[in-house]
């Protein structure tokens, strides 16, 4: 054989090799979704990781969900009585729930769950302060006893964000709450395939044929979930610019959180759509650590709420107008309790009001120790732009740039800034953790209890202990109106407006829902 | 002989415990808390802490250091904090698609580099020189992932030819295994080649020149067989070590190389560990490098009985 023909034999045995692999291995039923972060923890009671509650949502389900509109709807149970005094919540589950290994789901697995995620979960924990006792009446049927009345119940068990309370057997439930669960049956609409998970490659879920799903339409996080694919790989691809250019030739179908940066790269591909899945979106927030000089002085970090403007912040980091806007409400706007009345003349970038408070408080110059995390895309430009508007404001600055995890371990620490603390960083909530004061973590004003930063306020302590007691929805507004306008007076954190992520999606992915947390029934792939 | 690997084992006793205490003692004065991490951006401080207890970070670092150690020498390199496996577990995962990589870089880089040496050695000061030269110059100057991008953009995207990331292990087929190491290969391979044509070109010059050369010239052979059989034969000792050395180039392309091709490898491993200050993994990972690298050295010097039959040991 001369050497041509040798080199085409050679080349058709390539071709022929290369062409037996682009024929696809996985069925057309399978979604394959790049996630935010790669699922390392499997248990969303341990941890408070989004990755992990968006992995609860599949396998588990919850007594109540929160539907689009932001109202409690009964998701497993299936009806429940309050009493006349308001002390005792009748729940019943829906007929046909089962574990993904076969048995029903009973009240008991239920009490057990309930217990488990109030022991790790701070609106939990407010919750179980009220309950007198859970009694099991029947196998489907529980009684919550309370000490007094809480308008919490409901909220904190239809609680979107984390930690949700997922209800799990109770063999799995009855584990230490500080011990991580190493048995993932739930009762969702998939199942984790324990098998097929390698961290750091992928994680797949199947769908769980024997799912229940409830009669009504989905609606957010509530209504039926009923599931339209045989099975969703979560594929780990941390690089954003690999998992786009994975998304454009079609490897996978979906891609949680494009940067913004790239969405041009997206936008003007005839395959692929963005599609705003979250439409309360999240908020970024400065934090104060109120232990430390000069940031515990409330009325040096009043001045902070003159030197900032919001505008600044949002074009900064995400720049695009059409996925920012400007809400000068501690609580997210679009949710029921948002209010802007507490912030009117703040936040427009005030400079000399900001140097006036700062003459009258007696501020030294004590330079603000300011985090910047440099890692996450979605972060890096706030604090440049803080630091940017404090020194406007008449503040010294400092900025030290670190990545988020180093960030993370440091904001724990309560000592001096010179000494390893800090007095200030900036992140980013999803609005559905922060939909009321006591969801809200950086409201906590409980001094050494509090989250990093541990504001100590008795006032603020005093409205959020009075909104939990509180059952009717009017007047929990009108607590939620003075938390802010007390929050504004002895500022724990600075709210600087809402921004909103897209789904990357190719064309033939239809039906993902809009909701505070990426769910993947309802989702079809033609 | 045996004397001499028995005493070359010996010796990577102290290396790997430096190595052990260095990384060990790196890894608990670099900032970061893991128990922070595990616990998510919502947790309270009592979480952290209880989190803390339950992984024996509380503990004074002595005693940690003590503890692992003892752990590692009985064959028991822990449990990954995120992971919940065992880190071996974790390793015998991952080795063999960075191994994949590994070897078809190796054999691809070699295949073009020495060729391309000798090529060039032996028509010096040629253009054909001076393009191999130049493009190992390229090879060396840009970064691994700008070239991963590149091909990426061009063959997978525009060609749409290969895909764009992922690993298949070879049990699943040959095919699709293959596939998807070409671009990471080609990738990997570049600094590589570029590595050892230069070296391959100045060691092949040196014995162009000898006597012995002349003589298998004078003596008619043909240009082919004195380049294959007399000349590189006797340019080989500097063409194997710095092979050797490139294999330590490749353990930091690896880590960069599966991060942008998305190889489930030891590389994307060692990368999310140190994110996530996942202590055993990282000290595991080390560890192995350091023996693989100690190994290869190993290797690269025995190799060297077989190339020059006048090195003894």
């Amino acid at each position: 054989m001369n050497t041509p023909r040798r080199l085409a034999t050679l080349v058709s045995i390539v071709a022929v090799l290369l062409g037996s692999a682009v024929v696809p291995a996985a069925a057309q039923s399978t979604l394959r979704v790049v996630m935010h972060s790669d699922l390392k923890i499997v248990d969303p009671i341990w941890t408070t990781a989004y990755i992990v509650r968006n992995h609860g949502y599949l396998v588990y389900d919850t007594l109540f969900a929160m539907d689009a509109k932001g109202d409690v709807k009964p998701q497993m149970v299936d009806k429940y009585e309050v009493s006349g005094d308001q002390r005792t919540y009748t729940l019943t589950l829906r007929d046909g729930l089962i574990w993904h290994d076969g048995p029903p789901v009973t009240a008991e697995d239920c009490v057990a769950s309930i217990k488990r995620w109030a022991a790790k979960d701070s609106m939990g924990q407010k919750m179980i302060g009220f309950v007198k006792e859970m009694q099991i009446v029947n196998a489907r049927t529980f009684r919550i006893v309370l000490n007094e009345p809480t308008g919490l119940v409901l909220g904190a068990l239809a609680k979107p964000s984390s930690n949700v309370p997922f209800m799990m057997p109770k063999r799995v439930a009855e584990t230490d709450p500080n011990t991580q669960i190493s048995d993932f049956t739930g009762s969702g609409p998939f199942i984790f395939k324990k098998e097929e998970w390698k961290p750091g490659d992928k994680a797949v879920y199947v769908k769980f044929d024997k799912y229940k799903p409830r009669a009504e339409a989905p609606s957010g996080l509530a209504g039926g979930k009923v599931v339209k694919i045989d099975r969703v790989e979560w594929k780990a691809i941390p690089d954003h610019q690999t998992a786009i250019n994975a998304l454009l030739a079609g490897e996978v179908d979906m891609l949680e959180s494009p940067p913004h940066d790239l969405y041009p790269v997206l936008k003007a591909d005839a395959n692929v759509r963005l599609f705003s899945g979250n439409p309360l979106g999240n908020q970024y927030t400065f934090r104060f650590n109120a232990l430390h000089k000069p940031f515990d002085n409330p009325k040096i970090r009043q001045a902070v709420l003159q030197a900032f403007n919001q505008e600044d912040f949002l074009k900064g980091v995400i720049g695009d107008p059409a996925y920012y806007k400007t809400c000068k409400s501690f609580f997210p706007c679009g949710s029921p309790l948002a209010s802007t009345k507490a912030l009117e003349g703040m936040l427009d970038s005030n400079f000399e009001k900001s140097k006036a408070l700062l003459k009258e408080a007696g501020y030294d110059g004590t330079p603000i120790l300011l985090m910047h995390s440099t890692d996450l895309a979605v972060l890096s430009n706030l604090a440049p732009v803080a630091k940017s508007l404090l020194e406007k404001g008449g503040f010294k600055v400092d900025m030290h740039s670190m990545d988020w995890q180093t960030l993370v371990a440091r904001r724990a620490k309560k000592d001096a800034p010179t000494a390893g603390g800090w007095n200030a960083f900036l992140t980013s909530w999803v609005a559905a953790d922060i939909l009321n004061p006591v969801m809200m973590g950086f409201l906590n004003a409980s001094c050494d209890k509090a989250m990093f930063g541990w504001p100590c306020d008795k006032d603020i302590e005093g409205l959020r202990d009075a909104f939990a007691r509180e059952t009717n929805l009017v007047k929990q507004k009108q607590i939620a109106d003075q938390v802010q306008l007390r929050a504004v007076q002895y500022p724990t954190h600075i709210p600087l407006g809402q921004w909103y992520g897209a789904f990357a999606l190719r064309k033939n992915v239809e039906g993902v829902l809009e909701a505070p947390v990426t769910v993947f029934w309802n989702v079809t792939k033609k | 002989m045996p004397a001499y690997i028995g005493r070359r084992l010996l010796a990577t006793i102290p290396v790997m415990a430096v190595v052990a205490v260095v990384v060990f003692m790196l890894l608990r004065l670099t900032t970061g808390d893991p128990a922070a991490i595990i616990a998510g951006d919502n947790a309270t401080s009592q979480d952290v802490a209880a989190i803390r207890t339950k992984l024996g970070l509380d503990r004074p670092i002595a005693q940690q250091f003590v503890i692992w150690i003892g752990n590692v020498v009985r064959g028991d390199l822990g449990e990954s904090f995120f992971f919940k496996k065992q880190v071996s577990q974790l390793i015998v995962e991952r080795v063999e698609p960075t191994l994949a990589l590994a070897t078809c870089t190796l054999l691809l880089a070699v295949a073009m580099a020495v060729p391309l040496g000798v090529l060039a050695a032996w028509r010096r000061g040629t253009w054909i020189d001076r393009a191999v030269m130049g493009l190992s110059v390229l090879g060396f100057s840009v970064p691994v992932f700008v070239i991963g991008y590149l091909l990426i953009y061009l063959v997978a995207i525009q060609l749409g030819w290969l895909p764009v990331q992922g690993y298949q292990r070879l049990a699943e087929g040959f095919g699709g295994f293959i596939e998807r190491l070409i671009l990471p290969s080609i990738t990997l391979a570049i600094v590589l080649v570029a590595l050892i044509a230069r070296i391959t070109r100045a060691s092949v010059l040196e014995v162009l020149n000898a006597d012995h050369v002349r003589t298998a010239r004078a003596k008619g052979l043909g240009e082919a067989a004195v380049l294959v059989r007399h000349v590189l034969r006797n340019a080989a000792v500097p063409i194997v070590t710095v092979i050797g050395l490139g294999v330590a180039l490749l353990i930091g392309g690896v880590v960069v190389t599966e991060s942008v091709y998305a190889i489930p490898g030891l590389g994307r491993l060692t990368v999310d560990a140190v994110l996530a200050r996942d202590y055993p993994t990282v000290q595991a990972v080390i560890l192995l490098f350091s023996v693989v690298y100690v190994m290869i050295n190993l290797v690269v010097d025995l190799s060297y009985t077989l190339l020059d039959p006048r090195i003894r040991y």
